[in-house]
């Protein structure tokens, strides 16, 4: 019998608006309004302005370890501009640009890194908290995918993971029940070119992280996580296989960390400073400020006044961050269970007071806070 | 009332959660059409569709991480997790995310889940099928943990669990799963978390014990001339101290029985705790009869690992003749 094949495919590539500044009007006329594209620039802008003081904050001793965002704005902002209020989006935490764009007050991610578990009470919009981590929020996102799928409710489940998260089992897994049991999920891999020190070809040696999501059945797609009409694109395309289909999507968005890992790395002991050099020429702003210009949509006027904008927006977060009361000091106790157990409760009242567990009563002192019954 | 076994009153319980509460689904792996390898979800799928009794890809991690999911999303799921001894897998999701998401978020999201897994040994299963790991989830923060001894505490216990807002870990002592039936009501009942149960009275010595070792402790104290107070403490964490302190109080005495190994096991934690509220009341210093720090033997030498009513029997003696 002759050996046939039972299964091709391919991989697609989008690209709308290159580094060049060169547009597929074919593909992205009408994808995105215009006054929609200057707010997202805006946003994009502020976002950049508070990854940078953000920096600053550690630097400076008034804050913690901190993972800059800078250059890949765009996948989640594009997701978050996609997504219906009701949806769900499931980030680890490089997507502050998406999480802001969704109503995520900005001060709560500055509380995060500031060691405050308040910035991950989040009432303001469908998020869940940044996932430290890796890999561990893509089963959650199924999990609320398929809760919605069961209730009914018409929302998917958008998740956003690294390069390296797809060596993760837990990805494996999440995308296989996705999958399998017909969840509403929209997988998009940020592939940023590292995770921390290991480059990607050895989280996954396959031409590309996208043919991960072949394995398991779902569409995949590549695309230039720094090309805002592409990534638009791509997401909405997904979000309504998600809706219409119930079917999971993968989305490999091509983009770079500008940065450093986070405030405690230096990118300099492993990565090549021409690489650093031709992704800056790739930077998601450049691009996206060049196409508003050629439309006249966008000037040096403008920029100046946003710059002001922003600055001005920035310094009350940081302001609204680090005023806020201090925690008391059993607030850690206070949210371990619904209603606190009993040991719970005497080791919260004799946390400063009291060695654990004596009881001197037995030994007729009196100690009021000693009490064991 | 319906003279039942355990792994009936666990059927029972979920059927009657799952008529009342349509938040309430199932998942887990070959709990469908196959009704769990137990047979603990036997008839569910019938019942109440795929949608409610789901058979999961063989992949604990992503069963745990989903329910998660799930349940932050509003619903009550049931996982199954089909042996302890695969929990493994499920360990990160479990202890580093289901156990933190109320606290990380300080009460902005919650994870009202059941996670049901057969635990312990002495039904001649393979390697890995045998283990008695609660002590490694009772150190973990965030998690509540209950192991019924009998079918009309099992059927109640699971009700709780269910209607509980925090997460948790439903052990179901296999060895017991049909060792013995008892009358168990048709109508919903709760059996308190948090809260032992004192088998018999008694003023000698006060044995505390969970599971199937509860039978063990009972056949050890029908073989001694003595009167002993049994508590079988049903929920693990949190551990109901006040019953073992009142108990230890009158009678001086205390002997802890588990399947599980003995380092840095439960055994450990309770006379710690006795010795802390009991100093001066004690007579003899607290025994513990338990499996021994090894890895669980398979089966031909399963019975010479487990707690049986002979070593409990010995502990007893030792400890009254202090």
């Amino acid at each position: 019998m002759p050996i046939k094949p039972v299964f091709t495919t391919t991989i697609d590539h989008v690209s709308i608006l290159d580094e060049q500044g060169n547009f597929d009007a074919t593909l992205g006329d009408g994808l995105i309004p215009d006054e929609d594209l200057v707010a997202m620039y805006k946003h994009m802008m502020t976002c950049r302005h508070f990854d940078e003081i953000a920096f600053k904050l550690q630097r400076s001793g008034r804050m913690g370890t901190y993972p800059e965002n800078r250059g890949q704005e765009v996948p989640s902002l594009a997701a978050a501009y996609v997504l219906q209020k009701n949806d769900w989006m499931v980030t680890c935490y490089r997507e502050n640009a998406g999480l802001f764009w969704r109503g995520l007050p900005k001060e709560k991610i500055l509380l995060h890194w500031m060691g405050d578990e308040r910035g991950n009470h989040i009432d303001e919009c469908k998020v869940t908290p940044l996932a430290i981590a890796i890999g561990s929020q893509m089963l959650h996102a199924t999990g609320l995918a398929w809760a919605s799928k069961y209730k009914k409710d018409g929302a998917i489940a958008c998740t956003f993971f690294g390069d390296g998260a797809t060596s993760e089992g837990d990805f494996h897994e999440a995308a296989n029940f996705a999958a399998n049991l017909d969840l509403p999920v929209v997988f998009i891999c940020q592939n940023n070119g590292w995770a921390i020190s290991t480059p990607t070809k050895l989280e996954c040696s396959a031409p590309t992280v996208a043919q991960r999501g072949i394995a398991y059945g779902m569409d995949c797609v590549q695309v230039d996580g720094n090309d805002i009409f592409a990534m638009v694109k791509v997401v909405r395309d997904a979000v309504d296989n998600a809706r219409k289909n119930n079917r999971p999507t993968f989305i490999e968005a091509l983009t770079y960390r500008l940065g450093d890992h986070t405030t405690a790395d230096d990118a300099r002991r492993y990565r090549d400073a021409d690489e650093l050099e031709m992704w800056e020429k790739r930077d998601p702003m450049i691009r996206t400020r060049m196409y508003l210009e050629q439309r006249d949509l966008w000037n040096g006027v403008k920029e100046e006044e946003q710059l002001d904008l922003a600055a001005k927006e920035i310094i009350q977060v940081v302001k609204n961050a680090e005023e806020i009361d201090a925690p008391s000091a059993t607030d850690f106790f206070d949210s371990m269970f619904t209603d606190l157990p009993p040991e719970l409760k005497r080791q919260r009242q004799t946390m400063r007071t009291s060695s654990l567990g004596q009881d001197p009563s037995q030994v007729e002192l009196t100690n009021e806070v000693g009490q064991n019954n | 009332m319906a003279n039942l076994t355990l792994v009936q009153a666990i059927n029972l319980a979920l059927i009657q959660e799952m008529e009342k509460d349509d938040r309430v689904l199932l998942l887990g792996e070959d709990i469908g059409l196959n009704g769990g390898v137990f047979r603990a979800t036997e008839g569910l799928f019938q019942r109440f569709g795929g949608d409610r009794v789901v058979d999961a890809p063989l992949a604990e991690s992503g069963i745990m991480g989903t329910a998660i999911g799930l349940a932050m999303g509003g619903l009550r799921p049931i996982p199954e997790i089909q042996f302890e001894g695969f929990l493994g897998p499920a360990f990160d999701q479990l202890t580093n995310q289901c156990a933190r998401i109320h606290s990380r978020t300080r009460g902005g999201l919650t994870c009202p889940l059941v996670l049901r897994v057969p635990v312990g040994g002495g039904i001649h299963a393979p390697e890995h099928h045998s283990d008695s790991p609660e002590a490694i989830y009772t150190h973990t923060p965030g998690l509540k943990i209950v192991m019924p001894s009998s079918p009309y505490d099992a059927k109640g216990l699971l009700i709780s669990a269910i209607r509980d807002p925090d997460p948790v870990i439903f052990f179901e002592p296999k060895r017991i799963y049909r060792a013995f039936r008892e009358e168990v009501p048709e109508d919903e009942y709760l059996v308190p978390i948090g809260e032992a149960r004192t088998v018999c009275k008694g003023e000698e010595l006060t044995m505390v014990s969970w599971g199937a070792t509860v039978m063990q402790c009972m056949n050890a104290i029908e073989q001694v001339d003595c009167s002993i107070e049994l508590i079988d403490l049903r929920t693990i964490s949190p551990i109901d101290m006040e019953t073992i302190t009142n108990s230890v109080r009158k009678t001086g005495r205390c002997v802890v029985v588990h399947e599980a190994p003995k380092t840095a096991g439960l055994g450990a934690e309770i006379a710690a705790s006795v010795m802390e509220n009991c100093f001066l009341h004690l007579e003899a210093p607290v025994q513990r009869v338990c499996g021994f720090d090894t890895i669980m033997p398979y089966y031909k030498l399963e019975l010479e690992y487990l707690p049986d009513a002979e070593r409990i029997g010995k502990a007893i003696v030792e400890t009254l003749a202090y």
